[in-house]
């Protein structure tokens, strides 16, 4: 039964939470390793674009529930994140049109362009901060929790509890729903494969007839619609403040590069990479070996490793770790 | 055609052509402007005095891309394969410009190059040398283009590879495609060829068929080494 019981509490406060993290970074990883593949540069600017496309979402869920539109059970943002997007892929193309074009047709570098997308970044940043304010905002409306860990316990008999939030299973649903689109684009679609091609070889892209400007629209286009969807889901699972998505770019851009910069199914698997170590180092082990050790060896101290605080510091430290020693990333590389 | 980088000029007065059917080889020392000719027929590089044309029209102000279109399709000496893609998907960017169904022209391929199908689901890049040309010929031929200009295809490959491609692109001009190629392994290409140019400083110095050049004793001594 102790063993159980461990199991669940694991469950409850790692593996669960660790999940539906995981898939708001893994989203954001494609983005930002698409990004890159294609227009060849780091994109700072990515975490505010998704507190850009998330600061839509909420004000279009605070205009259907003004105007009375919910969607009962679920949150009303589920609704917004269509209009959402669309705005953020506008909004994309724009800076694109005004900002990176200038610099991609002078063929600078890719560390002017990284630098250019830092100023971007700023001024992202601060039009967030104007229109919705630096606060903390909770938009999640809707049924809270499919199961809660009391009537877990009840159900069960256990002494731990499960519990899981509608945002989670939200989370995870939508992950895979997008996540299979896009790859079945990628692979499948001739524009998704012209998106590789590009990606691989772009001077050959180009011998073949492959249109740049066409690829690279696209790409802004997926990159917004994947900002807005991770943003949303992280604001519905937590809650959306500016500052927090800034965070956010680390624990990303570390997840892109753990799964090779550059190979979105690298990205995608490197969000989980990234959440799970974040949350396993950083959770409080006592209550856990408390159930699986016996009496004599019961731990008095937390056994945490790091202190939640310090989770960035695990992003960080794969980050260098991995550049150092697999820079191509921990996965099959790219075969070159 | 004359015309350079923006500097002096490193063609001159230079003159190709090649007709359907037909294979033609561009020879002459490092630095003769071999390259660069083929640059000036892709479009990648401008042409400050003379003209282009295929099929009787004059493409000497397009794009490359739009040149594409008109039919004359490049492979070129590096890079010439998307090595993180697999080979149907490389024939498949071959013939990204075409709206029909193109599955006739990759059975052709499949044809010409059996090997092709058989790895067709295997990544490029895990191909070998003498492979990856084979891909690199049948994306290059998907357009089903009207030229096909390749920048010395058997750089880098064994003798025995050599050959091989060699006899692929004879059957390649089999299908009435020109054929013109930048070659360092002059003789070889000279004895597939059926007409060549020797460029030297950016002036064609001598021209004929490749038996005449094979048997020119200047040709021979300042090129083929005796």
């Amino acid at each position: 039964m102790d063993f159980v019981n461990a199991l669940v509490l694991f469950s409850n406060f790692v593996i669960v939470p660790a999940l539906s993290y995981g898939s708001q970074l893994a989203l954001g990883a494609i983005g930002v390793t698409l990004v890159y593949g294609i227009l060849r540069f780091a994109n700072f600017a990515y975490g505010d674009l998704m507190a850009f496309g998330t600061m839509f979402a909420i004000l279009f869920t605070w205009f259907f529930q003004s105007i009375g539109i919910s969607l009962g059970v679920l949150p009303t943002a589920l609704l917004a994140i269509p209009f959402a997007i669309i705005i953020a892929i506008l909004f994309s193309l724009l800076i694109d049109k005004f900002v990176f074009s200038y610099y991609r047709i002078k063929k600078s570098p890719p560390v002017t362009l990284a630098m250019v997308s830092i100023g971007v970044m700023f001024v992202i940043n601060a039009v967030v901060r104007i229109i919705i304010g630096p606060f903390d905002r909770i938009f999640f409306d809707g049924q809270k929790f499919i199961m809660k860990a009391n009537e877990f316990k009840e159900m069960t008999g256990l002494n731990e509890g499960l519990a899981i939030k509608s945002t989670q299973v939200l989370t995870l649903v939508v992950t895979i729903i997008v996540a299979s689109i896009l790859f079945w684009f990628l692979n499948k679609t001739k524009t998704g494969k012209s998106m590789r091609a590009y990606s691989d070889n772009e001077d050959l892209a180009l011998l073949s007839g492959i249109s740049p400007e066409r690829v690279v629209m696209i790409t802004w286009i997926i990159a917004a619609i994947l900002a807005t969807v991770a943003g949303t889901l992280y604001g519905l699972d937590k809650s959306f403040k500016p500052f927090t998505y800034f965070n956010n770019l680390l624990p990303i851009f570390a997840a892109a590069i753990v799964g090779g910069i550059g190979n979105p199914l690298g990205a995608f698997l490197g969000g989980y990479v990234i959440a799970f170590s974040e949350i396993v180092i950083t959770y409080a082990y006592k209550k856990f070996f408390f159930y699986l050790l016996p009496e004599s060896l019961e731990p008095n101290s937390l056994i945490q490793l790091l202190s939640t605080d310090y989770k960035f510091a695990v992003s960080f430290s794969i980050l260098v770790i991995v550049l150092l020693f697999r820079p191509s990333g921990i996965f099959k590389g790219r075969v070159s | 055609m004359t015309g350079g980088y923006g500097g002096p000029d490193i063609i001159t007065s230079c003159t190709i052509s090649v007709n359907k059917g037909e294979i033609v080889t561009i020879l002459g020392p490092n630095g003769a402007g071999k390259s660069t000719a083929m640059k000036a027929l892709l479009g990648m590089l401008n042409l400050r005095e003379g003209k282009i044309t295929i099929n009787e029209k004059d493409i000497s102000n397009l794009s490359p891309q739009d040149r594409v279109k008109e039919g004359i399709s490049f492979v070129p000496q590096t890079r010439n394969v998307f090595t993180g893609m697999t080979v149907q998907e490389n024939l498949e960017m071959g013939a990204y410009l075409r709206d029909e169904n193109f599955q006739d022209t990759l059975n052709e391929i499949y044809r010409l190059f059996p090997i092709l199908k058989e790895k067709r689901n295997q990544f490029a890049g895990q191909l070998s040398g003498g492979q990856r040309q084979q891909v690199a010929l049948g994306r290059a031929l998907m357009i089903k283009p009207s030229v096909l200009m390749l920048d010395e295809p058997t750089a880098g490959v064994a003798p025995i590879v050599m050959d091989e491609l060699f006899n692929h692109i004879i059957k390649v001009r089999e299908t009435g495609v020109a054929i013109l190629m930048v070659e360092q392994n002059a003789r070889q290409a000279l004895t597939i060829a059926d007409r060549g140019y020797v460029l030297v400083t950016g002036e064609n110095k001598f021209s004929g068929t490749g038996k005449e050049l094979l048997n020119d004793p200047e040709v021979r001594r300042s090129f083929l080494g005796g």
